[in-house]
């Protein structure tokens, strides 16, 4: 089965944070939403969990104890212990007795944090913090798991045994959606959703994206801005050319996902303009 | 001239040391990304530079004198909290900062001129740090200090900013900027890793990376070699269709073997994230 939301749309009051936005997850797989503060990640998220209606649109998912979810803010009792925030989290899901200590002692082991099971979650690291909640959300073995930028803010070496405990999720069968701003992580899923104020503008696997980047990429080493559509790449300029005549003195470049996300964006706000002017 | 230079500089804190004989300079026109795992020392290396807090031991210096409030004045620091007044409006955050810099009326950019009179706690977070670049770019400060001065920006207002960043620095202005997004450390100059209050690795990306490879594993349907290699204790990566391992080829290609997993096995260059891990988790030892 394959859950997700499609054509979705959610307006609260003047505002349409989520505006005909398809996503799908399979098991075993890693879709990613990627975008900035704003963009309808999170109502995305909610949605898709069910602590936000559609207004219009379908969502499919599995059953409340069947799905795993974290909050952008975790979710976690900070004046609880590691021990008391996993055993609280388990009962909700019916977990208790033998299965739950043979379950949190292989969880704990596994992020490092068994030496810390009488800690006071409010005195652990963000990193720390960041792996519990996100291994808490595993326990009950979810159908679907859905994390709401579980990397923000986090160090590279605590991304990687994060993105270790996501991953192995979704090589046990869970299908797994992840919400991020760091455009980089987009290489770990099998489908990428890519979000600007509500909408979706880039979807599918990351490499069908680059393959789909119309007109020609090119780089200026230097100098003054070349056209509307470039930008810094360190102290060279990408230029993007929508038809495919690239300045003179621009040397063609293979697009890879990050500028392809950045083209996407272009294409995007170039849209919108013809849109205004023509209204 | 230098613009920043820590020589040799400790900062104990009681019995703990956060900053431990770490030299590092800025030169004018130059982009420095400073990287570190959380608790690396890199935010006190900044409150040092910016003369918060005074080192134990070494020296630091800001355009060839000790920091004071006549350097400040040079410098423009965009902390990851923005640092601007959230119950004043745009307008009034700016003309604040332009008299604490005893700068006289200069006018606004146009990029933030639109919400001159919005309340800056009730803009999208991506219009705020706007504001708070501008502000920090509005006395034309010869050193920019900037910590993590993209976080949680969509792809038009990051490449934006990256503009203003790499503009200064051609007008001649230098750059420190700390990052946990290896996207972003890309587009710098030159990196400097600290590791447990250490510099551990510095250089070009390329320097940082240097010859360090990962395995990558192809196979038909990843799952089953991920969840092996992950049991055997390794921190394995996707990317793509692809595994990469932070292991020796023998070591992943035998355990292969072992469960009868037919793959293809390679070895690549790392990215500098990987590097960046593997650096960090040595201690830079290596």
């Amino acid at each position: 089965m394959t859950w997700g939301v499609e054509n979705a749309s959610v307006v609260f009051g003047a505002r349409t944070p989520l505006d005909n936005v398809t996503l799908r997850a399979a098991p075993s797989t890693v879709s990613i939403v990627v975008g900035g503060d704003g963009a309808g990640k999170s109502t995305l998220l909610r949605a898709l969990v069910g602590l936000v209606r559609l207004n219009s649109g379908v969502c499919r998912r599995p059953a409340k104890k069947d799905i795993g979810y974290v909050p952008a803010t975790a979710g976690l009792y900070v004046d609880l212990t590691v021990d008391e925030n996993v055993a609280f989290s388990a009962a909700a899901y019916g977990l208790r007795g033998p299965e739950l200590a043979k379950r949190s002692a292989a969880l704990l082991e596994r992020i490092g944090l068994s030496g810390a099971r009488g800690r006071l979650v409010g005195h652990l690291s963000g990193g720390m913090r960041r792996k519990l909640a996100v291994g808490m959300a595993l326990l009950h073995r979810p159908t679907m798991l859905v994390l709401d930028e579980p990397t923000t803010g986090v160090d590279p070496v605590s991304r990687a045994e994060l993105w270790r405990l996501i991953t192995g999720a979704a090589a046990g069968g869970s299908a797994v959606v992840v919400a991020t701003t760091y455009v980089d992580e987009a290489h770990r899923a099998s489908r990428v959703v890519l979000l600007e104020q509500g909408r979706s503008i880039a979807t599918g696997a990351p490499a069908d994206i680059v393959a789909a980047v119309p007109g020609a990429l090119g780089v200026v080493a230097s100098g003054e801005k070349p056209s509307e559509t470039s930008w810094r790449w360190g102290s060279t300029w990408r230029v993007w050319a929508p038809t495919r005549d690239l300045p003179a003195g621009a040397e063609p470049l293979q697009p890879d996902f990050e500028d392809a996300v950045m083209i996407a964006a272009l294409a995007d706000e170039r849209r919108l303009a013809v849109d205004d002017a023509a209204r | 001239m230098l613009l920043a230079e820590t020589r040799d500089v400790t900062m104990r804190f009681g019995d703990f040391t956060a900053v431990d004989g770490v030299s590092l300079a800025v030169s004018p026109g130059e982009v420095v990304g400073l990287l570190g795992a959380n608790g690396a020392g890199k935010t006190t290396v900044i409150r040092l530079l910016l003369g918060l807090v005074r080192p134990s031991h070494g020296h630091v210096s800001l355009f060839g004198a000790p920091p004071s409030m006549g350097t400040r004045r040079r410098i423009g620091y965009v902390p990851q909290t923005l640092g601007l007044y959230d119950d004043l409006t745009v307008e009034e955050n700016w003309t604040f900062t332009a008299s604490a810099f005893g700068i006289a009326h200069v006018a606004m950019p146009p990029g933030i001129g639109s919400v001159r009179d919005h309340l800056v706690g009730r803009l999208p977070l991506g219009v705020q740090r706007r504001v708070a670049f501008a502000v920090a770019f509005s006395h034309h400060p010869e050193l920019l200090v900037l910590d993590e001065p993209t976080s949680g920006v969509g792809p038009l207002n990051r490449a934006r900013l990256w503009q203003d960043i790499r503009g200064s620095a051609e007008h001649g202005a230098g750059v420190l900027v700390t990052t946990h997004n290896m996207e972003e450390a890309e587009q710098c100059d030159r990196l400097v890793v600290m590791a447990g209050g250490h510099v551990v690795a510095e250089g070009t990306v390329a320097e940082v990376i240097a010859d360090r490879q990962v395995v990558q594993v192809r196979c038909d349907g990843w799952q089953q070699a991920f969840s092996m290699l992950d049991a055997e204790g390794l921190v394995v990566q996707v990317q793509g269709d692809a595994l990469r391992v932070p292991a020796s080829r023998a070591a992943v290609e035998e355990l292969l073997e072992q469960h009868g997993i037919r793959a293809d096995v390679s070895t690549v260059p790392a990215n500098l994230e990987e590097a960046f891990v593997s650096i960090v988790s040595s201690g830079g030892a290596e």
